[in-house]
């Protein structure tokens, strides 16, 4: 039997949007596909690279393993979310100023993972850091640049 | 203020990191069409007929073949390889057929209905089978490329030596991983050019592919780079064969087409580094002199020439390692198998002949009882150095100050005593080792290659005083854009955010050739360099100085534009006429000049599951001048983790010729807890000839880890494992084997 559409609602980077379709397409097609939201990555399609990583209510999830009725009533942060080209929040200037991006395709889901890091108070501890950002590969960097600018804005943070 | 030898921010990064940088997957393209390909599931055998289920709607797809090819080979070094297989298939995974449809889901579900019938043979599966010849892939010995370099008298010299050590060394596959998969999209233009983009290394690579492919006239092709999510190699020359499918599919369908390959097709198919066996026989004194290196090199090709005989040249080339020795006699041989073609990946060859070279090293020292470091003192290169092809080394040689630099900062001489300590005591759970390698890595195009490239770069300076840099050169992460924008600025002397550097497109920027074999730097920005100082020099002539306002500049930029709208300064490749190359005697200048590294690995193994933990790398290059530090550590860092990779992870299986691993959570690649913090020391040996000293740096550290890995493993454990990678099964293994 053909599966059936559903009629879901969720918020996409604090937007109401309301999705007409069938409950099992992934969470990264219906961003990339139907919100032309293209930051978001796709380098794997199994949930081992993380390039596709979103927030779901503020925690990171692989958005090629999230069917979109797993997303009803929730709400969805995308890179797009973070500052713009012209004012980059803090996190995305550490990475310019550290060398925490080189090709870029990573990058995307590498702040998102970062930025529930800072966002629920992780710490600098770089050995930490270096945890949490396990699930994102890099094939660039070798992630040093990347250590330090996540732990440059945590240091940041814990001052405050 | 000058921008050389600054951290000047990565240009493109704001685009980078708000997500909006257009990678060719992001691009819309209206009225698009998925294609997808129908791949080769045997290794070897014909082609008996391919036959379209007739129930399927196939008018609602479009398809093509190999009849509907023009000219069916994808142009390279021995054009031998089909845009889509015919009436034989070489490998698994060769391409065979092309669908495209407005759905991917359809158009993977139309393959479905594609059924093809072979006539099975007994595949080509290793190097001693293809060596064997009773099948012939290729020519009547199955060897692509076969190298010969001889220098001095080896018999005599091994004769001669207190010591002969022999090893062999096996180094396997190496996938790149790039996170962007390939993926690229073709379109006609309603004038009939055919246009190409997507990500890629090399955008007149693919521009004589199709041009060979199709027969077209070079203005009617116009091939245009996306915004590209790593190469590593892995996009040097293989986008050929996706542009030609994804133009194949475009001419007939009459709309855009676009593949996009998935992780594990791009993983399946696509190239991978080239397998190797390399055996040494050296001569040694008592005191650790080499007097002969006897070396036989033989790489895995796969079933197409492709990039082989090159990659052997530059393995070959680079495969006595890092020092002088008077007496040298080596062959290689790239041969045939059935399995999908190697090709270029970061070091192009050197790894794995370095990995030997620098292996054998620690086994020649542990043999004599005689201090690692010091037999490569001894022997290192220096200046009048002379090297196996006949080159004499004149200037730019930083082998000797990298090894210093990590033996001083890593505290080697300590760190090694203490872990002896370390290891002798029986309740510890773990053994600790510490290991070097130092490395050469030669700048540019092997041999003759540069001056058979012709590149030409250019600085164009617009009557309203914009200034924009063309170059075919790509950034796919290691920072070309910006590197090529400082160079361009300094040599203009004018603040480097005036400078613009042209996406490339073959409409518009010139061939300053490939991306590829560390030579972006050194050799385009040279180009570019020389091309921007005759701009400064025609602006002086005219107003005493170069403005350092805006105003100013666009004021004088007017005056000497006259009534044109720009002026433009072309460089061309010129060859330094110190720099000689013998092709059919491999004699004389390799390479005009060569990067040093060097690297000591600190890292400890678990007693119980053998588990390796690397804990320090401490490392030093010397890349001639660093233009943009951050841009260097980046490279460097990088490219240190791709080694370590190789050396401890990174585990290609092949059954039946094709790769059984082809996915990321099978292969694994590193991970930021599986890589340590990286000590890097920049040294700057200047090379006369390169934009303010520079030299390449993008391979080089790329063939430092596998072997400083391996001599701390041999620290460690005491067993010296010359295979990679080496998993903790593998040290198990040769644990059980010595005790």
């Amino acid at each position: 039997m053909p599966p059936t559409s559903r009629v879901l609602e969720f918020t996409v980077n604090r937007t109401r949007r309301r999705y007409a379709g069938l409950p099992f397409r992934r969470l990264i097609d219906v961003l990339r596909e139907d919100l032309r939201l293209t930051g978001t990555k796709e380098g794997c399609g199994e949930g081992e690279c993380g390039s596709c990583t979103v927030l779901l209510d503020g925690a990171p999830v692989n958005s090629c393993l999230i069917p979109i009725c797993q997303v009803q009533g929730r709400s969805v942060r995308t890179v797009e979310s973070l500052g713009r080209p012209e004012s980059l929040n803090a996190l995305q200037q550490a990475f310019i100023d550290t060398g925490g991006a080189q090709c870029g395709i990573c990058t995307p889901g590498m702040l998102m993972t970062a930025t529930a890091w800072i966002e629920h108070g992780g710490s600098a501890d770089r050995d930490a850091i270096r945890r949490c950002l396990a699930g994102n590969l890099c094939r660039c960097t070798g992630y040093q640049h990347i250590v330090d600018a996540v732990t440059k804005v945590a240091r940041r943070g814990s001052r405050r | 203020m000058p921008a050389i030898g600054r951290r000047v921010p990565r240009r493109e990064g704001p685009e980078k990191l708000t997500g909006r940088a257009q990678y060719l997957d992001d691009v819309a393209i209206p009225s698009c069409l998925t294609g997808v390909t129908l791949r080769s599931t045997i290794p070897y055998g014909a082609i008996r007929a391919v036959t379209f289920d007739p129930a399927f709607p196939w008018a609602d797809f479009v398809v093509v073949t190999a009849r509907d090819v023009p000219y069916n080979r994808v142009a390279l070094i021995a054009d031998d390889q089909p845009l889509l297989a015919d009436t034989r298939v070489m490998h698994q995974m060769e391409p065979i057929a092309l669908v495209a449809h407005r759905d991917r889901d359809q158009a993977y579900e139309a393959l479905k209905h594609i059924t093809v019938v072979y006539g099975p043979e007994a595949p080509v599966l290793t190097v001693d089978d293809a060596l064997a010849a009773t099948t012939k892939l290729f020519g009547d010995d199955n060897v692509f490329k076969d190298i010969r370099i001889e220098r001095g008298d080896v018999d005599g010299g091994l004769a001669a030596a207190d010591l002969v050590m022999e090893g062999e060394y096996h180094l396997p596959h190496q996938e790149h991983a790039y996170i962007e998969n390939n993926a690229i999209a073709a379109w006609v233009d309603p004038d009939g050019t055919l246009v190409v983009t997507g990500s890629m290394q090399c955008p007149y690579y693919v521009h004589k592919a199709l041009k060979g492919l199709f027969g077209l006239a070079d203005r009617r092709i116009r091939v245009i780079q996306t915004a590209t999510g790593g190469g590593f190699g892995g996009k040097e020359e293989y986008p050929n064969v996706i542009a030609g499918h994804a133009a194949l599919l475009a001419r007939k369908a009459g709309r855009p087409v676009k593949i996009v390959y998935d992780r594990h097709e791009d993983m399946l198919a696509t190239t991978k580094r080239h397998p190797a066996r390399v055996r040494h026989r050296t001569g040694v004194r008592r005191d650790g002199t080499l007097v002969a290196q006897d070396i036989d090199i033989v790489m895995d090709g796969g079933a197409y020439v492709t990039l082989s005989p090159v990659v052997l040249s530059r393995g070959a080339l680079h495969a006595t390692g890092p020092y002088s020795c008077p007496n040298v006699r080596l062959r290689a041989r790239a041969v045939a198998t059935n399995t999908p073609p190697n090709g270029a990946f970061r070091g192009f060859g050197a790894p794995q002949t370095l990995f030997a070279a620098e292996l054998h090293m620690e086994k020649i020292a542990a043999t004599l009882g005689i201090d690692a470091v010091e037999l490569r003192r001894k022997n290192l290169v220096r200046k009048g150095s002379v090297l196996a092809t006949g080159q004499v080394l004149r200037e730019s040689i930083g082998a000797r100050p990298v090894l210093d630099i990590c033996v001083k900062r890593s505290d080697y001489r300590r760190t090694r005593r203490a872990h002896d300590r370390h290891n002798r005591d029986a309740r510890q759970t773990t053994w600790k080792g510490i290991g070097l390698a130092v490395v050469h890595h030669g700048s540019g195009f092997t041999g003759r290659g540069e001056v058979m490239l012709a590149s030409r770069a250019s600085v164009v300076l617009g009557r309203d005083g914009t200034i924009t840099a063309l170059a075919a050169s790509t950034e796919i992460g290691q920072g070309t854009t910006t590197m090529l924008a400082q160079i361009t600025a300094d040599a203009l002397g004018v603040p480097v955010d005036w400078v613009d550097v042209e996406v490339p497109d073959t409409w518009k920027v010139p061939n300053s050739g490939p991306t590829v074999a560390s030579r972006t730097c050194m050799v385009v920005g040279g180009l570019l360099q020389r091309a921007a100082v005759r701009l400064r020099d025609q602006l002086i002539e005219l107003v005493g100085a170069v403005p350092t306002t805006r105003a100013a500049f666009v004021r004088a930029a007017q005056r000497l534009c006259g009534d044109r709208s720009a002026v433009r300064a072309d460089e061309d490749y010129r060859k330094p006429p110190e720099v000689t190359w013998d092709e059919d005697a491999y004699h004389g200048d390799a390479y005009a000049v060569y990067s040093y590294g060097a690297a000591a690995v600190d890292l400890e193994i678990d007693r119980a599951t053998f588990e390796v933990t690397v804990r320090k790398v401490t490392t030093a290059h010397d890349v001639g001048k660093a233009i943009n530090p951050l841009l260097v550590e980046g490279q460097i860092i990088g490219g240190l983790v791709q080694g370590l990779g190789y050396a401890l992870l990174e585990h290609v299986v092949y059954r039946d010729g094709v790769m059984r691993n082809a996915e990321l959570t099978n292969y694994v690649i590193p991970t930021s807890l599986d890589v340590p913090p990286f000590d890097v020391v920049l040294v700057e040996r200047p090379y006369s000839r390169g934009p303010w000293g520079a030299k390449g740096v993008g391979e080089l550290p790329m063939d430092i880890p596998a072997p400083a890995v391996a001599a701390a493993i041999f620290h460690a454990t005491g067993s010296l494992i010359s295979k990679l990678p080496i998993l903790p099964e593998t040290i198990r293994a040769a644990d059980l084997a010595r005790s």
